[in-house]
């Protein structure tokens, strides 16, 4: 498990109940809040091969959420959550590409207007 | 008039304005909720769906629309925008004099809300512990004023302006300190505070302040002080819907019922008939709701993909650079938490 020596904070860990299956994982993500853990939950959720994906901040003065994962089907709880990493990261290079070019698109017809 | 949507493209697609609370708030285009729908995510279909328009751009401000997108992750960039940008702002202010009436620590304060012009892409956060700070993560600045009588003053003056010389204390005042090779480095970046008009205090003469600060680089999760951008929020686009014709008198008091340039009146056969023209403009104040007769007549709703956003700098970056800046920051999360699960599955 990561983060069990001391000199290094925590980043991610996982906890699951005695006894469950590899399926049912609540991930711990220190550091973290709404800002990620909502738009990682709305990517996790649009996975059919998710049963139940949802997270809670265990209180305002402690910065971590525990992120719950239930799988279908026996599938470790890792790979929703790598590959809704993964499927995040493509958005924003979306988004992003697409905002740069409108900006130059925009700086461009300003220039235009302007002469 | 719009074309009609049938109830469920209603439910899943638009946020219903009532008469007596909001309907259909929550997203729910998740997989198995709606039969012969494939909500599956697709990245092929939403870059296709995806949208996004700069309306407005100067310095300061930025107004553009993003379309196709889910409120958790427009939420994403504009909390990130707020508080996860990182900016310099003065963190340590050295008083070695202060004899205004003004005291240390609110003064200390002020110093720090001013925001610094300087690129916080080039430097580093500075280490815990560290107190000293080196020339990649600090930036000095130096305050050294003192009031004096001003000897060219009449006789009968009693305005302080002509009275005093350096009575009122402001940013420009503040002075950039080089160290190590900053004053290479950092020869044409002009480092200092963005607004020079900023009053931080006003002395007497005899009165003086000698100040040092430290500006150190942060995030205004840490302190509001590090906040990039003045305000960033977003709206969801305003729908009007008128369900049936309306005309004459009920169609002006239908027209004063929004916002100038929402509805405007059409001659229609010699009759004065309404018409949406642009319900970007609304504020969805639901005036109308007010109005029994007018109130069937109008359906209030907002489209649930289509963001208008706007982000207004402080002046340290352009808006446009901060909105990539934050796309950057959740592209870095993400990564973060790949890479700790690839040592994490390692170790197992």
């Amino acid at each position: 498990m990561a983060g069990t020596d001391t000199e290094k904070k925590p980043v991610l860990e996982m906890v699951q109940a005695d006894g469950a299956d590899e399926g049912c994982v609540t991930f711990v993500l220190h550091e973290e809040d709404h800002t990620l853990g909502n738009s990682l939950r709305y990517m996790i959720t649009k996975n059919p091969e998710v049963e139940f994906c949802g997270y809670s901040i265990t209180h305002p003065s402690e910065s971590k959420i525990n992120f719950r994962i239930q799988t279908r089907g026996g599938l470790p709880a890792t790979e929703p959550l790598r590959k809704g990493l993964n499927e995040l990261t493509d958005v924003c290079k979306h988004v992003l590409h697409t905002f740069e070019a409108q900006v130059k698109d925009f700086r461009e017809q300003q220039g235009e207007a302007m002469e | 008039m719009a074309v009609p949507m049938s109830n469920v493209d209603e439910i899943r697609d638009r946020v219903i304005l009532g008469e007596f609370g909001v309907k259909n708030v929550h997203s729910t285009n998740f997989p198995g909720n709606y039969p012969g729908y494939d909500d599956t995510w697709d990245l092929g279909k939403f870059k296709k769906n995806f949208r996004l328009d700069v309306v407005h751009m100067d310095e300061n401000t930025l107004e553009f629309d993003m379309v196709g997108i889910d409120a958790a992750i427009a939420n994403a960039f504009r909390r990130i925008l707020l508080a996860e940008v990182p900016t310099m702002a003065v963190e340590k202010v050295f008083i070695y004099n202060n004899t205004s009436i003004i005291q240390d620590e609110i003064l200390a304060h002020r110093l720090g809300l001013v925001p610094i012009k300087a690129d916080p892409r080039l430097f580093e956060y500075r280490n815990t512990g560290d107190e000293e700070g080196t020339e990649i993560d600090t930036i000095h600045l130096q305050l050294k004023i003192k009031c004096t009588r001003n000897p060219r003053a009449s006789k009968d003056a009693s305005d302080p302006k002509e009275l005093y010389l350096n009575h009122m204390v402001y940013s420009r005042d503040m002075k950039w300190v080089p160290i190590g090779n900053q004053a290479d480095v950092f020869a044409d970046a002009n480092i200092g505070p963005v607004h020079g008009d900023i009053l931080l205090a006003q002395l007497r003469p005899g009165q003086e302040l000698d100040i040092v600060m430290h500006c150190v680089k942060g995030i205004g999760k840490d302190h509001a002080k590090f906040s990039p951008v003045a305000t960033a929020s977003y709206r969801l686009l305003p729908e009007i819907t008128l369900l049936k014709t309306i005309e004459g008198e009920k169609a002006e008091r239908l027209k004063r019922c929004f916002s100038p340039g929402v509805i405007e009146l059409e001659d229609v056969d010699g009759k004065q008939v309404a018409k949406v023209v642009n319900s970007r403009l609304d504020t969805c104040s639901r005036e109308v709701l007010r109005h029994d007769d007018l109130k069937s007549l109008v359906k209030l709703g907002r489209v649930r993909d289509h963001f208008l956003f706007s982000v207004e700098s402080t002046g340290i970056l352009p808006p446009d650079v901060l909105f990539s800046e934050a796309v950057n920051v959740l592209i870095a999360k993400c990564q973060k938490f790949l890479t700790e699960l690839d040592s994490v599955n390692e170790m197992e």
